[in-house]
């Protein structure tokens, strides 16, 4: 196995077009488990941990640009506000030790249906910048998950960063695990609410192939949400419109039994964090409610 | 005034510093937190080699062929062996039944059985090597259970068994029985006015201890091997490795090296025998390290049981009679199934007083990975069994569960289901009502000024509820553990003590085998050792081979036998001491001959605190140097057809009451509070006492609620070997664990200490059980509970 060390972006990026096979690694703390358990054995390991601007972001008037490698620590302290339903699903990835390792980027370039960040960059609606010697794109995030573990990356490709619109609303995460802390995904699910755009968007963890949006029961949601005038209003969406958009991210899913738990419960559990996270939402934007649960760093 | 030695000489202990009765700290502890402490994987030795074990990918096969040419001709790799390579007639091990082999022969009979070793230059190496080495199955079907195992045409998983069980068990296939049969349970039965019966099932529990399997074998001049090991019985290892390597057992020279925990898991042999023949085949130090997925495949695991009981009582709340059933699985090889069988059926029915019982204890051979010792050993799935129907039985004579234990609780003087008379302090209704009596946590326990702090609820971190859906649950236990080696077993421990001057100042050293595995026995037996010899300085030697064995650190036993043994030896290290003093200057005071003599504060001084003369100046040029064995009372074996006999040397007694919250649309759990009330006797070191109680403690609670080996039923393979699947409690998992310590000394034992380390683990589980069905209101007869068990989905 061959250790890549380029010392920048553009050396990255030649790299990886000389050696398309090569697996990129920043934390380590995905790629190392896979190395140590022999699942993968590259021909060239490309580290980008000389690459210090991927460890940065930038916040502009409306969006974030979160770099691949700013570890999930950083974004719990420093992007609660802007990307709040990232920063809850950032707090529940593993324990600190690798939340001080581990970014986003990772997550994505895994794209296992359990990573974490999935669900907080689909309800956020992210866009996946990745850049080759060729050039630069973004990739939205409906088009990013291909299949297991499978991604819409070009083989000379890498992930540059992340970009988000700031929250204009509330934003939850919540994730079932058998474990209270440091635990992989049985299901997770994230909502976020845009009253700018009066839209509500969604995402589902480790209950699909792939983590999957619950379009459905968004459209369902919102147009109930018009039809009753409750964006402006602001009042209590109605238990009928709650318990239907549970029913909906449930059904949106397509579990399987595991190790980890039976596909009925999983389809259950998202129908109830589903039912959960839009009440705390909801509530947030009514203007009541903390703004979270109150999640001080463990 | 006269004095006796056990236990009014602790009055001696406290004239001297970091005696027993103190909390003095481990030497071990800072290391160990800040990562500096050398674990047995961190052995290394120029020029050594990497060993690598091929283990089987099926549960249950005959092997038609291993080809091992391409592996052997991978540059690198010195030795690759298999069964044909072992080197004498001895080709197998095993705790009690020699039925291991060494390496597969002709039939693999679990997953992960070790078929082939390689020895090479590079761990990388030696793995990839291993993946070329060529092994045909044919498979055969797989026994996973009793009705597959006990089938009248079911294949054996051992043929031409000869061991001493084979003749009183009904199939081969079944490795030990023990029935025991008191009273007349039929006749009771009619007494009773309430009849409660139920059926649990215990999964299979890993030990999870975090340093993995591994040692280091080094090839010597004289033709033998010195092995560095982390194991939990030096002796036991050297007697089954020695006549596999066709060498005298003064050839094999083991010294312990550092140990990441046990609890049971290192009884087995694991790398030991491998490490020897690969290091002499190859004339080279070869070190074998299990990662953690080979760990999982490296040692026996808890025996998963299925246990039928029916309690009955009479209105007034008196237990009548208990039958139960209990069938432990032992997966492939023996191990301590049979010890284990002794232990479940003889505490089968619990610290409770039933003169009419019928019960029966088995284990299985089975395709299943093998199962033996485990902390609890036997008597934890036991109590999971009869404390659910304990609650059951209180709760149709619509009595408190609390009240309903103590009325049927035991005490000095009860005797036991196998005719034991229990001889020594049993305070199980105290232990209950002390848990009772502390004040409950607040109710929503999560709610701050901020917000909920998810933290303190179900799924914690995981954000999965604010307080929604999560009702609370009180639960109690208790149980009741043997502590030393039991059934007439020669139970012993081996001290050596040597006293000398040193630098002018008296000095004691401490020799024995024990294996410390974390549990803090060095500390103790230099906290001895300070109080018998009246010495400042001790030394504590590397445990190993070079001196008698200590047994097992097992069985609640070590700081009991070994601890007593270092006592044991003192004692007669301070007569010689007295016997020199009085040569020397007996003549110059009378109270050399008449008085009580003591050493403190390093002199001999009389009982009346008058000082005779210095330590030192008693020894100058002398050493006192004694090795001295140390046995419990003698116990006696189980009758194979009713159960009666005097087996236990010691019972131990803890009790538990958890608070949990659970969210019932979920299926989380958030233990609160587990409050445990255990009597140890005598504490030689409250700090460690506390810690084992607290971490037995959590271990129960790991099994209540997330901690299971997965086996598929129809493959017998192993799903979860990693700790991504396979969870344990984290510091978010374990709850404020507030420990009452009782100390009612045990006259028959070394300062009257009482073993703590596994009582504990019984009663956390049911405890736990007990709440989350308080919560939830359901029948909950198997643990780990799982959240599809809680949701009904």
């Amino acid at each position: 196995m061959e250790f890549l060390r380029p010392a920048s972006w553009q050396e990255a990026l030649a790299a990886k077009a000389e050696h398309p096979s090569a697996v990129p690694i920043a934390g380590g703390t995905d790629v190392m488990v896979e190395i140590n358990f022999d699942h993968r054995r590259p021909d060239h390991l490309l580290d980008l941990n000389r690459i210090g601007e991927l460890e940065e972001w930038e916040t502009g008037e409306d969006t974030v640009r979160l770099g691949a490698s700013v570890p999930y620590s950083k974004i719990m302290a420093g992007l609660r506000r802007e990307l709040p339903g990232l920063a809850l699903a950032s707090h529940t990835v593993a324990s600190p030790q690798i939340r001080n390792r581990g970014g986003v980027g990772g997550n994505l370039g895994t794209a296992s249906p359990a990573g974490d960040a999935h669900p907080a960059l689909l309800a956020g609606g992210a866009a996946v910048e990745a850049e080759s010697v060729r050039g630069s794109r973004l990739i939205p995030i409906d088009d990013f998950y291909t299949g297991v573990k499978r991604n819409a990356l070009a083989p000379d490709e890498l992930i540059r960063a992340v970009h988000l619109k700031k929250a204009s609303g509330p934003q939850q995460f919540s994730k079932v695990g058998t474990r209270n802390a440091m635990v992989i995904a049985v299901c997770a699910f994230g909502i976020a609410l845009h009253p700018d755009t009066r839209t509500v968007r969604t995402g589902i963890g480790s209950a699909a192939p792939t983590p999957v949006r619950a379009r459905t029961a968004e459209e369902f949601l919102a147009a109930a949400l018009d039809e009753a005038g409750l964006w402006e209003s602001r009042k209590a969406v109605p238990p009928a419109v709650a318990k239907q958009f549970a029913v909906l991210v449930a059904a949106a899913a397509n579990p399987i039994d595991d190790v980890r738990g039976t596909a009925a419960y999983r389809r259950h559990a998202l129908g109830v964090m589903a039912r959960r996270t839009l009440g705390w939402t909801w509530e947030q934007y009514r203007g009541h409610g903390s703004e979270q649960g109150s999640t001080s760093c463990a | 005034m006269g004095i006796t030695r056990t236990p009014t000489s602790l009055t001696q202990s406290e004239a001297t510093r970091g005696g027993i009765g103190e909390s003095t700290l481990r030497p071990d502890g800072t290391l160990k937190v800040t990562g500096e402490f050398a674990y047995s994987s961190d052995l290394w030795h120029e020029d050594m080699l990497w060993g690598y074990t091929l283990r089987s990918t099926v549960a249950h096969a005959t092997i038609a062929s291993i080809d091992t040419g391409e592996a052997l001709a991978t540059p690198g790799v010195y030795a690759v062996l298999t069964y044909d390579d072992l080197p004498t007639e001895v080709k197998h091990y095993g705790l009690e039944i020699r039925d291991t082999p060494v390496l597969a022969h002709g039939k693999v009979r679990h997953h992960g059985e070790p078929v082939a070793l390689v020895a090479a230059d590079h761990p990388e190496t030696a793995r990839r090597a291993a993946a070329k080495i060529r092994v045909v199955y044919e498979p055969l079907p797989v026994i996973t259970d009793e009705a597959s195992a006990t089938a009248p045409d079911a294949v054996l998983v051992h043929d031409g068994r000869e061991d001493h069980h084979i003749g009183h068990v009904a199939h081969p296939n079944i490795v030990h029985r023990q029935p025991i049969l008191r009273g007349d349970a039929d006749r009771a039965a009619a007494r009773a006015d309430v009849v409660v019966s139920g059926e649990y099932v215990f999964g299979m529990q890993d030990q999870a201890f975090l340093g993995p399997e591994s040692g280091l074998a080094v090839p010597a001049e004289d033709g033998g091997v010195d092995l560095y090991v982390a194991t939990q019985w030096l002796h036991s290892d050297l007697r089954q490795i020695a006549p596999v390597l066709g060498l005298p057992e003064r050839k094999v020279r083991m010294t312990l090296s550092g140990v990441g925990g046990a609890f049971g898991g290192r009884e087995d042999l694991s790398m030991q025998i491998h490490g020897c023949l690969l290091a002499l085949r190859t004339g080279k130090p070869v070190k074998i390290v299990y990662n953690r997925f080979e760990s999982f495949f490296g040692h026996v695991h808890r025996h998963p049981a299925r246990l039928w009981y029916e309690h009955g009582a009479t209105r007034d709340g008196k237990l009548t009679h208990v039958r139960c059933r209990i069938v432990l699985d032992g997966g492939a090889y023996a191990s301590a199934s049979p010890a284990v069988v002794g232990n479940a059926a003889s505490l089968s029915i619990g610290p409770y007083v039933v003169d009419d019982v019928d019960i029966e204890a088995l284990a299985l051979y089975t395709n299943n990975p093998p199962c033996g010792a485990m902390r609890g050993f036997g008597a934890v799935q036991a109590c999971f069994a009869y404390e659910a129907q304990m609650d059951k039985v209180a709760a149709r004579l619509g009595m408190d569960p609390v009240e309903f234990r103590q009325i049927n609780a035991m005490e000095q003087g009860t005797v036991m289901p196998t005719g034991q008379l229990v001889d020594s302090p049993a305070p199980v209704a105290e232990l209950l009502r002390r848990v009772k009596s502390r004040p409950l946590p607040p109710e929503r326990q999560w709610e701050t000024t901020e917000g909920a702090d998810v933290r303190a609820l179900p799924g914690g971190l995981s954000n999965t509820t604010h307080g929604e859906g999560v009702v609370r649950g009180v639960g109690y236990a208790v149980g009741i553990k043997n502590v030393g080696f039991s059934e007439g077993f020669d139970d012993y421990s081996t001290a050596r003590v040597r006293m000398q001057v040193i630098n002018g100042e008296p000095v004691a050293t401490v020799h024995t085998a024990m294996a410390e595995v974390g549990q803090g026995g060095v500390t103790v037996h230099a906290q001895i050792a300070r109080s018998e010899l009246g010495v400042t300085q001790v030394t504590i030697l590397p445990a190993d081979t070079r001196v008698g064995s200590a047994g097992s650190t097992s069985a609640s036993r070590q700081t009991y036998m070994t601890g007593g043994a270092v006592k044991n030896t003192c004692e007669a290290v301070r007569e010689k001491v007295f016997d020199l003093g009085r040569r020397k200057f007996g003549t110059y005071h009378p109270a050399w001959a008449t008085a009580e003599l003591l050493l403190e504060g390093g002199r001999v001084v009389t009982d009346g605190g008058e000082a005779l003369a210095e330590i030192a100046d008693v020894l100058e040029d002398e050493v006192v140097d004694l090795e001295l064995e140390f046995r419990h009372r003698p116990t006696q074996a189980f009758d194979l057809r009713t159960g009666q006999g005097n087996g236990h040397v010691q019972y131990s007694f803890a009790a538990h009451r958890a608070v949990v919250e659970v969210d019932t649309e979920l299926g989380l759990v958030k233990v609160v509070e587990l409050a445990c009330a255990q009597d140890v006797g005598k504490a030689l070191n409250p700090l460690s006492v506390v810690g084992q109680i607290q971490g037995g403690t959590t271990q129960g609670l790991g099994v209540a609620v997330m901690e299971e080996i997965v086996v598929d039923p129809k493959t017998a393979l192993v799903r979860n070997p990693s700790f991504t699947d396979y969870l344990i409690p984290t510091i978010l998992d374990t709850p404020t664990i507030p420990v009452d310590v009782l100390e009612l000394a045990d006259e028959h034992a070394p300062y009257g200490l009482r073993g703590v380390g596994e009582a504990p683990t019984l009663s956390s589980t049911p405890a736990v059980l007990a709440a989350i069905r308080q919560a939830t209101g359901l029948e909950l007869n198997r643990t780990p509970v799982r959240p599809e068990h809680l949701t009904g989905s």
